[in-house]
């Protein structure tokens, strides 16, 4: 796959605020995390550690709280208990570049009058700031997040409503790869991939990983889960089970997560 | 021409047209926002809160002035607004359903409140625009506001366009999400108060909504869409006092219906240039 070649190792971790060094890795810790939407509790008793270098696939049925859990990760949600650090730190503190998160699509505003490469240079706000001015380093990201997705040339330049599902898809994916942050949190970044592009965002998010980021994505299909990801996290409103993908996946454990409604 | 040039000689023609101008700017500036946060619906139903707002402030101090009109919309507006979105936040109503009936009750509470304010007259001026008559007190605070929208959007650009476009990717980029929508709120807020006094509160969600309806139709860009927007609203706002006095029309429905114009035109360019390339290729 040659996009591929063109990501530099360690060229993109230096706006980080926690930058990873050789033998060093940061941890995300997530401490009995119990989250609740009014009355109704959508999170129990979550624990969980990953770090970066690795990816964690989160699988289990609507409703589980794979995207509450996600939200809650990226600091948009405060829990009603427990806690969530990253390298030390309280994730509500790791502003600004840390964390990279990619949503299920319903919010965006489409009509907004922008293109593809404006919104993948949004991703460079973060590092930015709200007056700082776009440097060559910039563009070489905006243009490697565009080149990666293959949403280059012509298509850089459409409008976003113009845009198929997957591109839209493969678009927000470069604005989130532009933002070069430590922790990608992507809510179910498949969705929308015809089979090659499938294809090509496993491949990238491995290369991802194998930069020292940490990777933790929403997904649906169990038969690809390997392909992509080190760990799996099975969830329906508590946790299943976790670990790494070839020992988690087995058929109890699949029917304890999709058999079962709820478990709190 | 010469009738033009004769009127630019009468002080209130003078301060008529700078009026529109900062008027027109600052309206057609801050529509790129009402635009981009789809919230035209919310503030046309804000704007005509003025009304009970201005109407309560007469019956309570006996006059009319300019003090009096600004605080009675700006406190109307605020009333409205918080009822509304603490309605959303303690019940399943959406804030649209909330807001359309906190101020369909404002104005029928208005409208039977009219009869006893006993400054009819005056009160129809301040519905439908009174920029014929401005001082050099409200130039500089059309001056103030005008300034402080472009030095507040400018300075927070990137911030309120990430905002706008995705509040949750914002946060997580490090944005106060809360504090760029208070800063939209008050920048809304003052470009409705400025126009109230141009083109009144029953049409002044026009001169906020129109410009940048209009740049949309031919811009992906959005620096254009601000910039674009706030000429287009100086543009019209002016053309249409230079119609209008020496016509002698009111100068509040007359920006409106020329914004109105603008986009008929618009609208005609954009679908026939569409058109156009379809049947040619």
């Amino acid at each position: 796959m040659k996009h591929l070649i063109i990501l530099q190792e360690g060229a993109e971790m230096s706006n980080c605020k926690h930058v990873h060094t050789e033998g060093q890795t940061h941890q995300l810790l997530v401490n009995n995390l119990e989250v609740a939407y009014r009355t109704d509790t959508v999170l129990k008793d979550i624990n969980l550690s990953a770090h970066c270098g690795s990816s964690l696939a989160l699988v289990g049925p609507n409703g589980a709280g794979k995207s509450t859990l996600l939200k809650s990760i990226a600091g948009l949600i405060k829990p009603k208990k427990g806690e969530i650090t990253w390298a030390g730190e309280d994730n509500m503190k790791c502003r600004g570049g840390e964390f990279a998160y990619l949503p299920q699509n319903e919010k965006v505003n489409w009509d907004f009058p922008i293109t593809v490469q404006g919104v993948v240079e949004m991703g460079r706000y973060s590092q930015l700031g709200a007056w700082g001015k776009f440097t060559k380093k910039d563009d070489l990201a905006i243009q490697r997040a565009l080149d990666l997705m293959e949403m280059n040339g012509e298509l850089a330049q459409r409008q976003i409503s113009e845009l198929s599902g997957g591109q839209k898809q493969r678009a927000f994916i470069a604005r989130a790869i532009a933002q070069e942050a430590h922790v990608l949190l992507l809510d179910e970044p498949f969705t929308g991939l015809d089979r090659e592009h499938t294809a090509n965002l496993s491949r990238l998010l491995r290369k991802l990983t194998k930069e020292s980021r940490l990777v933790i994505a929403s997904h649906h299909d169990i038969n690809t889960l390997t392909d992509t990801f080190d760990q799996i996290l099975l969830l329906n409103r508590i946790v299943i089970a976790m670990g790494e993908c070839r020992d988690t996946l087995t058929e109890e454990n699949l029917n304890l997560t999709f058999k079962n409604t709820s478990h709190v | 021409m010469s009738d033009l040039l004769q009127m630019l000689d009468m002080p209130f023609f003078r301060r008529a047209l700078a009026a529109a101008a900062l008027i027109g700017f600052t309206n057609g500036f801050v529509s790129g926002f009402v635009l981009l946060r789809r919230s035209s619906l919310t503030l046309s139903a804000l704007s005509h809160t003025l009304l009970p707002g201005i109407v309560v402030v007469v019956l309570i101090t006996g006059v009319l002035n300019q003090a009096g009109a600004f605080t009675g919309a700006l406190l109307a507006s605020l009333i409205v607004g918080i009822a509304s979105i603490t309605v959303t936040r303690y019940t399943r109503l959406p804030q649209s359903t909330a807001i359309a009936i906190f101020y369909t009750a404002a104005v029928a509470l208005g409208v039977i409140l009219i009869p006893y304010a006993h400054t009819s007259q005056n009160l129809e001026q301040w519905l439908f625009g009174t920029i014929q008559t401005m001082g050099d007190t409200d130039l500089k605070v059309f001056f103030g506001i005008a300034c402080f929208t472009l030095m507040s959007s400018t300075l927070f650009m990137r911030p309120l366009l990430l905002t706008l476009f995705e509040p949750n990717v914002a946060a997580v980029q490090g944005v106060n999400v809360r504090r760029m929508n208070y800063l939209l709120y008050t920048l809304m807020i003052f470009a409705l108060m400025a126009s109230f006094q141009a083109v009144g509160p029953i049409l002044s969600i026009g001169l906020l909504v129109a410009p940048g309806a209009i740049i949309s139709l031919f811009t992906n860009n959005t620096k254009w869409l601000f910039w674009g927007g706030g000429i287009i609203g100086c543009v019209a706002a002016v053309l249409a006092v230079i119609i209008s006095i020496p016509l002698n029309i009111p100068t509040g429905p007359a920006i409106v219906l020329v914004l109105g114009t603008l986009f008929l035109l618009a609208y005609i360019s954009v679908t026939s240039r569409k058109f156009h390339s379809n049947t040619s290729s």
